[in-house]
C-alpha cells in the first residue's frame, strides 16, 4: 500500500499533465478551444432553467413557491448523478482501453483511475459554476450551506471510484460486465430522485429508495442547492461506509489482480 | 562476487485458463483456483548480468523472447521465480507509445517523459538535449500528425534515451529511420555502454549479435537451452532452424516474414536443394568469395519432352543478383521418363556482399516459365554471406580491386 502511494506520488506530474492533455486534446483543433468547456455546461443548465421550469414546475407541489424550483432541483440532482455515472462508466473500461500502454510501459496502474477522477472533477466543477452563475442571474442565490458541497462531492466520488475500480477490474476478465453496467446505470438513474421528487412515488417503491446508496447523497445535494439547508450528514453514514468498503475492496482486488490483468488484455 | 544489475532466477510464466472467470476472481479472495489449463510460455529461465555486459537474446518466433523482456521490464508478472533489477530500465521496444498525433513534438515529449516517471522540472532540463538529438528543426513545435514516420521515431528515440539507463533493452525493430539517424542511435547506445549501461538485444541477425554482444542466450519453446558465447549460441540456433526446415510444407512463412510460394503443374519438382562448401558439407553461412556448390535434385513425376532448370540468387529485398538457366547454358534435357531423378550441380564463387540471400528455382520446358511451368519455387533455399577475411566493403557484389597508389 505504501509503495503504491509512493510510486503514485512519483508520477504526480504524469497524472496532472494527462488530465490537462485530456482536455486539450478535446479542443485542440477548435478555434475557441477551452471556452467550449464552459459553453457546454452553461447551455445545458440554461435549457433546464428556462425550458423545463415553465413546463414542469406545476407538477411538483414542494417547489411550487419558486419559479425555477424544479430547474434547480433537477440540476442539483444532475450535478450529483453525472459525477457518479461519469466516473463509473469511464473506470469500467479504463483498463481495457489502455491495454496497449499497460502491456508495454511500466507505470503505476492506479494512475489511470486518478486521471479519470481529475477529469471528472474538473467537468463537475465547471457544471457547478455554470449552475451557480445561471441561477444567480435568475435571482436564486446560494446559501452558506454550499460550503458542505465539497464533502458531498468527495463522498460521491469515493462511491463512484469504489464501484468503478471494482467493476473495471472485473470487466477486464469478464467482459459482459461492460455491457451490463451501462444498463444498470440507466435503471439506477430512474431509481434515483433526480427528475422527480420522492413524494410522487407510491409508498412501496419509496421505501425501497433507501436501498439506493445514491439517494441520501442526491437528497443532500438538494438540501444544499435547492433549499439552502444544512443536510443531515448522519443520513449519509451508510453511503459513506459502503463507499469506504468498496474502495477497500477495489484496492485489494487491484493488488491481487494487477499481476493477471496484463495477461488477458 | 561481482555486481549484478539483472538477476533472473527460476523464472517461469504461465497463462492460465480458468474453468470460469469467477473462479479466478474468487482466487484473489483466497478461494481455491479452478485452473482448467496452464500454458507455460517460459520455464526455468535463469541468468545473471553484470554491469556493462551486452547480452543477445535469440530464438525463433514464439520462443518466448518478448515475454521474457516483458517480465524483465515488469509489465508482466512472473508465475514462478523472480527477476531482480538493480537500476532503471529503458526499453526501446515500442517507440511512440503514448504519443498523440494532435500535439506538437514538444508536448508529446512532456507526455511520454511523464509516462516514464519524470517530473516537469526534469523534463524541462532534458528538453533542449532531446530537441537537439532529434534534429527535426522547426517541426518540433508542430503537430505530430504532419511528421513523417522517421521524424516521429526520431523524437520517440530521443525521449526514450534522454537519460542514461542502467539497462537498455533494444529490439531489432530499431532499424527504422534513415541511415544517418540509425548511426546516431547506435552511437548513443555504444556511448551508454561505455559508461556502464547493460545492453539486452533481441535479434535474429547473426552479425548484430556477434558484433555487439559479449554473451548470448538461446530460447526455444520457452526454455533456455543455451547461455554462452555469441558464436556457439548462434551455431546452435542455426542448427535448430535447419532441423525445422526438414519438416516444411509447400507454402510456408519464412523467418523473415516472407511467404514462400510454389506454383506450377508439378510434373517435375525440386525434391532437394542444398548449398555445399568446398569440403562438400552443407552450409548456411558462406564467407565472401568462397567456392560453393548448389545441388538441386529434380524428380520427374510425368514423362516430359524437355526440361530446363533455372535458378536465381536474390538479396533480402528480392532483387535478383544473378540468374541463369540450362537453356542459356545449352544443357537442355529431352525425353524424360516419369519417376526418374535428375541432379544438377552448379559450382560458383559466392562473390556477394555480406547479407542474406535466397535462391529461387524454376523447372520449365524452354527459356521462360510462361510456357510449361512445371514448378516455380521461391525461397527454395536461404543462405547468409558474411565477411570473415576480406577487407571491409559494402554492397551486394564482391568486386575485389587491386588498388595502386602513386604519389
Amino acid at each position: 500500500m505504501w509503495s503504491m502511494l509512493r510510486s503514485t506520488w512519483a508520477f504526480r506530474y504524469f497524472i496532472v499533465s494527462s488530465i490537462k492533455t485530456e482536455f486539450m486534446s478535446r479542443f485542440i483543433r477548435s478555434r475557441i478551444g477551452g471556452i467550449w468547456m464552459i459553453i457546454n455546461p452553461l447551455v445545458q443548465v440554461c435549457i433546464y432553467a428556462l425550458i423545463l421550469s415553465s413546463l414542469l414546475s406545476a407538477r411538483l407541489p414542494e417547489l411550487a413557491d419558486q419559479t425555477y424550483g424544479y430547474a434547480i432541483y433537477l440540476t442539483a440532482g444532475i450535478l450529483c448523478w453525472s459525477l457518479f455515472s461519469d466516473v463509473v462508466t469511464r473506470c469500467l473500461t479504463i483498463f481495457i482501453e489502455n491495454g496497449n500502454i499497460l502491456k508495454k510501459m511500466v507505470f503505476p496502474k492506479i494512475c489511470l483511475p486518478l486521471i479519470t477522477t481529475g477529469t471528472a472533477l474538473v467537468n463537475n466543477g465547471l457544471l457547478l459554476l455554470a449552475i451557480i452563475a445561471v441561477f444567480a442571474v435568475l435571482g436564486h442565490g446560494v446559501s452558506p450551506s454550499i460550503l458542505l458541497l465539497p464533502v458531498l462531492t468527495a463522498l460521491t466520488l469515493a462511491l463512484a471510484l469504489g464501484f468503478g475500480i471494482v467493476l473495471g477490474i472485473l470487466n477486464v476478465f469478464i467482459r459482459d460486465i461492460g455491457q451490463v453496467i451501462p444498463l444498470v446505470l440507466q435503471i439506477g438513474f430512474w431509481f434515483t430522485p433526480v427528475v422527480y421528487v420522492p413524494s410522487v412515488l407510491p409508498d412501496g417503491l419509496r421505501a425501497m429508495l433507501f436501498l439506493n446508496p445514491l439517494y441520501p447523497l442526491v437528497s443532500a445535494y438538494h438540501e444544499v442547492l435547492v433549499f439552502g439547508r444544512t443536510p443531515d450528514l448522519s443520513a449519509l453514514t451508510g453511503t459513506a461506509l459502503l463507499a469506504f468498503g468498496l474502495m477497500a475492496a477495489g484496492m485489494f482486488m487491484f493488488r491481487r489482480a494487477g499481476a493477471e490483468m496484463v495477461d488477458v488484455l | 562476487m561481482t555486481a549484478t544489475v539483472l538477476h533472473v532466477d527460476g523464472l517461469g510464466k504461465a497463462f492460465r485458463t480458468y474453468r470460469s472467470e469467477w473462479s479466478r476472481v474468487l482466487s484473489w479472495f483466497g478461494g481455491k483456483p479452478d485452473i482448467l489449463k496452464e500454458q507455460w510460455v517460459l520455464r526455468n529461465i535463469g541468468f545473471r548480468v553484470a554491469p556493462g555486459e551486452a547480452i543477445g537474446l535469440v530464438g525463433q518466433n514464439g520462443a518466448g523472447k518478448s515475454t521474457l523482456l516483458k517480465l524483465i521490464t515488469g509489465t508482466l508478472r512472473p508465475t514462478a521465480g523472480r527477476v531482480d533489477v538493480h537500476g532503471r530500465i529503458a526499453a526501446i521496444l515500442e517507440l511512440g507509445m503514448g504519443m498523440n498525433p494532435e500535439f506538437t513534438g514538444r508536448q508529446n515529449v512532456y507526455n511520454v517523459a511523464g509516462l516514464m516517471g519524470f517530473t516537469r522540472d526534469r523534463i524541462d532540463t532534458l528538453m533542449p538535449e532531446i530537441k537537439d538529438f532529434a534534429e527535426i528543426g522547426d517541426y518540433f513545435d508542430q503537430p505530430l500528425r504532419i511528421y513523417s514516420s522517421g521524424m516521429q521515431m526520431r523524437v520517440a528515440f530521443s525521449v526514450a534515451t534522454a537519460v542514461k539507463p542502467d539497462i537498455l533493452i533494444v529490439d531489432e525493430a530499431l532499424s527504422v529511420g534513415d541511415a544517418y539517424f540509425q548511426h546516431k542511435s547506435f552511437d548513443r547506445i555504444r556511448e551508454f555502454r561505455e559508461h556502464g549501461t547493460t545492453l539486452l538485444i533481441v535479434s535474429h541477425d547473426r552479425s548484430a549479435i556477434q558484433t555487439l554482444c559479449d554473451r548470448a542466450i538461446l530460447l526455444e519453446r520457452g526454455a533456455q537451452i543455451k547461455d554462452g558465447t555469441p558464436e556457439e549460441v548462434m551455431d546452435l540456433y542455426n542448427a535448430l532452424l535447419a532441423e525445422r526446415q526438414e519438416q516444411t510444407v509447400e507454402v510456408r512463412r519464412h523467418d523473415t516474414g516472407r511467404t514462400q510460394t510454389v506454383s506450377g503443374t508439378l510434373e517435375a519438382v525440386v525434391q532437394d536443394i542444398g548449398l555445399f562448401n568446398g569440403r562438400d558439407e552443407p552450409v548456411e553461412f558462406v564467407n565472401v568469395g568462397d567456392p560453393v556448390t548448389l545441388r538441386i535434385r529434380v524428380r520427374i513425376d510425368r514423362s516430359l519432352p524437355r526440361l530446363v532448370l533455372g535458378y536465381m540468387i536474390k538479396d533480402r529485398l528480392g532483387q535478383t543478383m544473378f540468374g541463369t538457366n540450362t537453356f542459356h547454358t545449352e544443357q537442355i534435357l529431352e525425353d524424360l521418363e516419369a519417376g526418374s531423378v535428375v541432379t544438377y550441380t552448379a559450382a560458383f564463387h559466392a562473390n556477394l556482399g555480406p547479407g542474406s540471400y535466397s535462391i529461387a528455382t524454376a523447372l520449365v520446358s524452354s527459356d521462360t516459365h510462361l510456357i510449361n511451368n512445371y514448378e516455380w519455387r521461391d525461397l527454395a533455399l536461404m543462405f547468409t554471406v558474411s565477411n570473415h577475411d576480406k577487407p571491409y566493403f559494402i554492397g551486394t557484389a564482391w568486386v575485389p580491386p587491386s588498388i595502386r597508389i602513386e604519389r
